[in-house]
């Protein structure tokens, strides 16, 4: 059975009725980590408090737990756990009183599911009378996981968990979402970060209020179409602009200390003149090797290829 | 030979007992990209305020485009550019009254502002755009605009604290064609980010940890110096040690 279906929904804003998300269709399996994808205004929120009951969509509809997001929304709110994007406890309570307040008013105790959250509450125990607005960003992140654990819920809905945390506390971040995933609760989680998408069992690309793919992190990247290299010479800014220029090139941009670059035709075939090319503008010291696809490669090109058809 | 436009010397600042930035020195040159790189907690925020001017420092020296950060705060805020993830533009002024509203705080007036003001809405095609609230505008655009009007009176240097959390990827490239477009144009760009593939683009990085400048150099050298093969991988093996980010 399936932990979450999403038919066409839709929502819209204002007396414009700008569109936040538009015909959005997906589901996640039980047990499984479903990443969404995608950058802010992308409607990955939107989606989030739809899916949790607090906006009611405009059109389609969804169902979470077998249980319809309109008709069943209080049944839902006793399954799902929830964290938002804004650090949303309550400042003026200690640790373990947000703890403790979210287990009363779900009926049950801190105690009861203890298991649950133990290796998570461990690190953040020895502050458990300090104010949860006193804590570090990282620490009131493991709080509000444990808060909205507290009840034991089926599914977990996070949204966006790690923006504005470092690399170290992401990592760490999902090395505990991975723990939780074998305890059996489907997870279903937000991230801007495109690095993050591989640590999913499945993902959809979403953007502008519209999803562009749903797929495995793995199949996604196995089915980019072209492929890929990674160029660098010794000056990059001047590298990009020249082989933006290149007759042959399809794409160009940058990509850490590399260029991403795909091209019209073969490598073999163009390779000659492709390195005359680039030293006839001056480029000393070109490496150009394949480059195997990421998931931002994957964003990129289908923002780009979405632009052109909108074009 | 230029002389240095930010220039420390064992810049300290304590809150109580607690030491929030202790004793970093370091220089950056005229035109250059500089990363400014660190775990949550490891005192960006606060180097990066006395560097503006808003923080008097506890002990150590810093000047900023020539002006001493205890002395000259109000000429270094008028040399210096300034913009955020979190604040950037008023959401409820148009385009147009938002690059008004800038360029008069940074003192340009008159027809240099008019003209200024053009240049930069054609430069980023919003022409059509210009009689909208901010608010209308997609998050990419907005920080490509905030962006532009930081660096709309030419300051010596420009500080972008996580200027692109949350936008796309090919808008993040753009940014980042805006940023290396001011630096030819010889404006010193200081800025922050957790996106580690633009800790690449950088042309030098400094990793704070507890309050310590821990590494800095170019992101090659410093991928040598760790044996990493990404500059993740360095973030990870220098702030893994941290202990504040915990507490």
């Amino acid at each position: 059975m399936q932990a979450v279906t999403v038919e066409n929904i839709t929502k819209k804003y204002g007396k414009q009725g700008i569109i936040a998300v538009d015909q959005v269709s997906f589901s996640a399996d039980r047990g499984e980590l479903f990443g969404l994808i995608g950058p802010d205004g992308a409607g990955k929120t939107s989606l989030f408090r739809i899916l949790t009951t607090l906006l009611l969509p405009d059109g389609g509809r969804a169902v979470v737990d077998g249980l319809d997001v309109v008709k069943d929304f209080k049944a839902i709110r006793n399954r799902i756990g929830y964290m938002p994007g804004r650090f949303s406890l309550y400042q003026d309570l200690t640790v373990e009183e947000n703890l403790q307040f979210f287990a009363t008013i779900f009926g049950t105790t801190i105690q009861a599911n203890y298991d649950l959250i133990r290796d998570i509450y461990v690190q953040i125990e020895p502050f458990k009378n300090r104010r949860a607005g006193k804590l570090s960003g990282g620490m009131k992140q493991k709080l509000a996981l444990c808060c909205a654990l507290i009840h034991k819920p089926v599914m977990l809905f996070l949204d966006e968990p790690t923006t504005g945390v470092d690399a170290v506390s992401r990592r760490e971040f999902w090395e505990m979402l991975k723990r939780l995933k074998t305890q059996g609760i489907t997870i279903l989680v937000s991230t801007p970060y495109m690095d993050e998408a591989t640590r999913c069992d499945r993902i959809a690309l979403i953007q502008t209020g519209r999803i562009m793919s749903v797929d495995t992190p793995r199949h996604m990247t196995d089915a980019y179409p072209e492929k890929l290299y990674a160029i660098k010479s010794e000056k990059t800014a001047a590298l990009t602009r020249d082989l933006r220029l290149y007759d042959d090139t399809l794409s160009c941009y940058a990509f850490g200390e590399y260029l991403h670059v795909s091209f019209k035709k073969e490598m073999e075939s163009i390779r000659p003149s492709l390195m005359e090319f680039l030293q006839s503008h001056g480029h000393e010291k070109i490496e150009i090797s394949e480059t195997q696809p990421t998931i931002e490669d994957c964003f990129i090109r289908l923002m780009n290829k979405g632009n052109e058809v909108s074009a | 030979m230029n002389k240095p436009v930010i220039q420390t010397k064992d810049l300290t600042k304590q809150f109580g007992d607690f030491t929030a930035v202790n004793k970093i020195s370091f220089e950056v040159q005229s035109g250059e990209i500089f990363g400014f790189l660190g775990a949550n907690g490891a005192g960006k925020t606060t180097a990066m305020r006395m560097l503006c001017g808003l923080s008097i420092p506890t002990s150590g020296t810093a000047t900023i485009a020539g002006f001493d950060v205890y002395r000259q705060t109000e000429l270094i805020k008028k040399n210096i550019g300034y913009m955020s993830q979190k604040f950037s533009l008023y959401e409820d002024l148009t385009v147009k009254e938002n690059i008004r509203f800038y360029g008069g705080i940074y003192g340009l007036s008159g027809r240099h502002l008019k003209e200024k003001s053009e240049a930069l809405i054609a430069q980023l095609g919003l022409k059509e755009q210009q009689d909208k609230l901010v608010s209308d505008l997609p998050l990419g655009w907005k920080q490509k605009l905030a962006f532009s009007v930081s660096v709309i009176h030419e300051p010596g240097i420009v500080f972008l604290d996580e200027p692109t959390g949350g936008v796309d990827p090919v808008t993040r490239r753009q940014f980042w064609d805006l940023i290396y477009d001011a630096a030819a144009r010889g404006i010193t760009v200081f800025v922050t980010t957790h996106y580690m593939d633009e800790a690449e683009y950088c042309d030098r990085i400094s990793m704070m940890v507890d309050g310590y400048i821990k590494a800095l150099d170019t992101p090659a050298n410093l991928k040598k110096q760790f044996a990493a093969g990404s500059m993740d991988e360095v973030f990870v093996a220098l702030a893994r040690g941290a202990k504040r980010g915990n507490e």
